[in-house]
């Protein structure tokens, strides 16, 4: 144990190698094959990740995330803008001098090289000296748990061995940025959450700049300090996990992160930074509105999330039916229909409330701190 | 999408990518270096003697153009019928040889017939055999001192010379082309989509006809049009059994060699280039859009194949006499070679070896050099353009791949009169070297190292290459650590088809060879038209004794280079 975080130590002193990273108005267009279209696979993007960051990109597949991760490490290079890694721009340098490292989705292990020679591959491209390989090597083997594999070929793994293999070999050349791309989607639900939880401890003890590229929204939540959504192409929103969730700035965005109703409702007036809507007959004060820009008399629509709803069998509350009730485990989760509208509630540990039952009449108690004034766009209800 | 980001028009955008591309290229002068490296090789050595086999045909003697030639050669009714013979033939090979390779294959792919590994074996063995092996064995068997002809039936009026000989020798030389062709097809379908078909109760042979046969319709089409090719291209049957049915390649051969008309050659060697080069182009990129063949990647269940009786012992019958007959073929060969004068006297003897020896061993050991020296290269030649294209993006991508996939339908003796005509001066001075040789077996033998690196490199997930350039590899060191060791199968039939075809190959150096550089097949050729068969059956024997050797030991070589570093050092 005493050896290990010495390794550890001697490990994160290459966290000073690290480096930040800054796209400045990127933009991907590539020429469409059939026909004379073209597709814009990212628009204008601006970023910055500082050293020692995680910054997760979010997105729909198809929203460019891929891309902008690709052209960082220098295998797509944008149509337009620049790109810096410390302060040194891209432009012209190719992926293997850029100092980064990259985990790939399907793990791209050398399936004729074993364990050892995969991790070590990196340094001994760099025509280290035996030595080093082998104590660098080594190390990593060990902080990774790997120590016993390493004869082993790749196809001789399981997939979270290979997982951790993968990591290895792209952290023992001490990148100054580290890149994966959805590293965790071809492990099942139990060890993606366990290499989830690995992989943000590792990263957060090597200080090791990193972008991720996710379309799981929890994975995104769980291992980020900065969130970046994107959507066809767009930077949309980018924030901390806790910004992104509690103040969306559309509902695509609130859509995307978690479950959130969407209320058309009508803005009647705005003092003191509390909103006063109407969502159909019914007044509703909100206030706390968030980041979007709003002025009275627009239209709007109002974003609650599934957890910040109340159900009562009786007392203050609009009144509404409960059409659909799923026992979850550890939540139930009711859909209660309100005139035109219709809710998602979750109501936790479901044990030690009152259970409702499809036909039921309930009435419905919003936290008015939660509720989120929004542009209003074309809705996905789902 | 409402577009925020400047928009820019097509025709611009794509000339900004290749703009990119290129600074992306002066970035990597390895990679840039071997791209340029493998233009020049491929322009000096394919498009450049193919060009002057044109330039040649309508240049007259002033050096103006000319198609005064051309005309005449196409009005000459003699030249018309050569066209045709060989049209004729090629059309009735090409459906032959498939007819018997789809049996072969379907009996191997979609039955539980017994033998399936004696009869790929006898399959392969015409592929890997010298020329000149079948024509010698069905001059033994029916010629004028024929086994069976004479000896068995007393008849010697028969006379083996003919299209119709030409028919048997050449359907036996070249239904392997067909076999491994509508192998892989066969192997590709999804055997899944027949089970749904009898399970709803199509019987086998409705199975058959609306499955089976309309799936692999594509590579039934792949195998006439590659054996339409070979046929056409074979110069080595129709020039010693052919008798008076002439074809383009001899005609062409006899044309240059015996009337000293070169002009006349190389437009002959155009009449044969065009339809091999239609063909080759239609098989390329015609049909292979229109493959039905879906890789699911997911492995479908392994049902169990074809057992009815009725259709097993049917194919299992028909697999046994074309065996059989190939047994035949090759076993008269080897007794011909012990046997003093075939025919007339049958006695054991090792005199044919011992003048074979003798007289050619160092064509042999030519021979045997050339093909070493020539096998790597073109395989190394074929792993690096199959990388290129596959991998890389650079301008001119499309000519390099197709003009490096031409050689493979391109005659033989075109190929040679272009290699003539181009090498004969300086600076290009290489008429008589060895060079000349080991260009011209390179050249030719290096598309079938590229088709199979291009094929096993498509398969390969591209971010292990990736993976290697991010760790900080360049081009060369990730293609000589992670793709060539990966296309280690690729390159090892590459290497050892390169070899064989080296060890093989006549029309192409029949003009080629000096007397310094004899080969082996072009004494078989000589030893042929001096009617010493014997002899030539014992040199053949050599030459399969030979390349078999070679196989093993490319194998063995391939296996030890290439092989993981498994050395854990702790």
């Amino acid at each position: 144990m005493k050896t290990m975080e010495r390794d550890i130590e001697e490990i994160q002193q290459f966290s000073g190698k690290s480096s930040g990273v800054r796209l400045s108005g990127v933009t991907k267009i590539f020429p469409q094959m059939e026909g004379n279209g073209e597709f814009v696979a990212v628009r204008n993007i601006d970023l910055n990740i500082t050293d020692g960051e995680l910054v997760t990109l979010l997105g729909p597949s198809g929203c460019g995330k891929t891309t902008t991760l690709r052209m960082i490490s220098g295998f797509e290079y944008p149509t337009s803008g620049e790109i810096f890694i410390g302060d040194r721009p891209m432009a012209n340098v190719p992926p293997n001098k850029r100092g980064i490292s990259m985990v790939f989705q399907s793990y791209a292990l050398f399936p004729h090289l074993n364990i050892y020679e995969n991790i070590a591959y990196g340094l001994r491209v760099k025509k280290l000296s035996k030595s080093v390989i082998r104590e660098q090597t080594n190390k990593v083997i060990k902080l990774m748990q790997l120590s016993g594999m390493e004869s082993r070929f790749p196809s001789q793994l399981s997939g979270g061995q290979q997982q951790r293999v993968a990591l290895a070999r792209a952290i023992v050349i001490e990148p100054k940025v580290l890149l994966f791309d959805e590293p965790l989607s071809n492990l099942d639900a139990k060890l993606r959450e366990h290499m989830r939880d690995e992989l943000r401890s590792l990263q957060k003890r090597l200080g090791i700049t990193s972008l991720y590229v996710t379309h799981d929204q929890s994975e995104a939540m769980a291992i980020s300090d900065k969130i970046v959504i994107m959507d066809k192409g767009d930077l949309v929103q980018m924030g901390s996990p806790k910004e992104i969730y509690e103040y969306p700035n559309s509902p695509f965005v609130a859509n995307f992160i978690g479950k959130a109703n969407f209320l058309r409702c009508e803005l009647k007036e705005l003092k003191d930074g509390s909103a006063f809507v109407k969502v159909g007959d019914v007044p509703i004060t909100v206030p706390n509105p968030g980041p979007v820009e709003i002025e009275a008399g627009g239209q709007y629509c109002l974003c609650i999330r599934p957890e910040s709803i109340e159900l009562m069998p009786e007392g203050d509350g609009i009144p509404g039916v409960i059409s659909r009730a799923t026992y979850f485990g550890s939540k139930m989760e009711y859909e209660v229909q309100m005139g035109d509208n219709h809710l998602i509630v979750e109501i936790y540990n479901p044990q030690l409330s009152v259970l409702f039952h499809e036909g039921d009449h309930v009435k419905t108690k919003l936290d008015l701190e939660c509720i989120r004034v929004l542009k209003e766009e074309e809705i996905i209800q789902d | 999408m409402g577009a925020k980001g400047q928009l820019v028009s097509r025709r611009k955008l794509s000339a900004k990518n290749s703009m990119k591309d290129f600074k992306m290229l002066l970035h990597q002068p390895l990679l840039l270096l071997t791209i340029i490296a493998v233009f020049v090789l491929l322009f000096i050595f394919i498009m450049l003697p193919i060009f002057n086999v044109f330039k040649l045909s309508f240049t007259n003697a002033e050096g103006g153009f000319t198609t005064q030639k051309f005309i005449e050669i196409i009005q000459n009714k003699g030249y018309g019928q050569t066209f045709l013979n060989s049209m004729k033939l090629g059309l009735i090979v090409a459906l032959v040889s498939t007819f018997i390779g789809y049996v072969f294959a379907f009996a191997l792919t979609r039955t539980e017939m017994p033998g399936k590994g004696f009869f790929r074996a006898i399959a392969t063995l015409p592929i890997i055999s010298p020329p000149f092996i079948l024509s010698l064995s069905i001059i033994f068997l029916f010629g004028r001192q024929g086994l069976i002809t004479k000896t068995l039936f007393g008849i010697d009026t028969f006379d083996v010379y003919g299209i119709h000989s030409l028919i048997v020798v050449q359907s036996i030389s070249f239904f392997p082309v067909a076999f491994l062709t509508l192998t892989g097809i066969l192997e590709s379908i999804d055997t899944s989509v027949e089970d749904a078909a009898y399970n709803m109760g199509a019987s086998r042979g409705h199975i058959f006809r609306t499955i089976t046969m309309p799936l692999s319709a594509p590579g039934i089409a792949s195998a006439l049009l590659l054996v339409f090719i070979q046929s056409l291209e074979d110069f080595s049957n129709p020039a010693v059994i052919a008798g008076g049915f002439s074809t383009l390649a001899v005609e062409t051969y006899r044309i240059i060699t015996g009337m000293y008309d070169l002009q006349g050659g190389s437009l002959l060697a155009i009449i044969l280039l065009l339809p091999t080069v239609c063909a080759f182009l239609l098989q390329k990129y015609w049909l292979k859009g229109k493959s039905f063949v879906t890789v699911t990647g997911k492995p479908s269940q392994k049902g169990r194949k074809l057992h009815e009786k009725h259709i097993m012992w049917p194919l299992f019958a028909f697999c046994t006499v074309i065996s059989g007959i190939i047994i035949l073929f090759y076993g008269t060969v080897l007794i011909g070679s012990f046997i003093k004068t075939w025919g007339i006297n049958y006695t054991f003897t090792l005199e044919h070896f011992e003048y074979v020896i003798s007289l050619g061993w160092d064509a042999l050991k030519n021979s045997i050099t050339l093909a070493t020296i020539s096998a790597p290269i073109g395989g190394i030649l074929g792993m690096i353009i199959a990388f290129l294209t596959v991998r890389k993006n650079f301008f001119g991508k499309k000519v390099m791949e197709i003009s490096s996939m031409l050689t493979f339908a391109i005659p033989g003796t075109v190929l040679g009169i272009g290699y003539v005509c181009t090498f004969n001066q300086k600076p290009l001075l290489l008429t008589g070297t060895a060079l000349i040789l080991v260009a011209a077996f390179t050249f030719r033998n290096m598309p079938v190292a590229l088709e199979a690196g291009t094929s096993t490199l498509l398969q390969i997930d591209r971010s292990i290459e990736e993976a290697s350039t991010i760790s900080g590899a360049d081009n060369g060191v990730t293609f000589r650590r992670i793709t060539l060791p990966l296309l280690k199968q690729a390159f090892f039939s590459g290497m050892v088809y390169s070899f064989v075809r080296a060890m093989t190959a006549v029309s192409a150096v029949i003009f080629l060879t000096s007397p310094k550089w004899t080969l082996a097949t072009t004494k078989v050729f000589s030893l042929f038209e001096a009617s010493k068969y014997s002899a030539a059956a014992c040199y053949v024997m050599i030459m399969i004794v030979i390349i078999l050797t070679a196989i093993v030991l490319i194998n063995f070589l391939v296996q030890t280079l290439l092989a993981p570093r498994t050395k854990v050092y702790k």
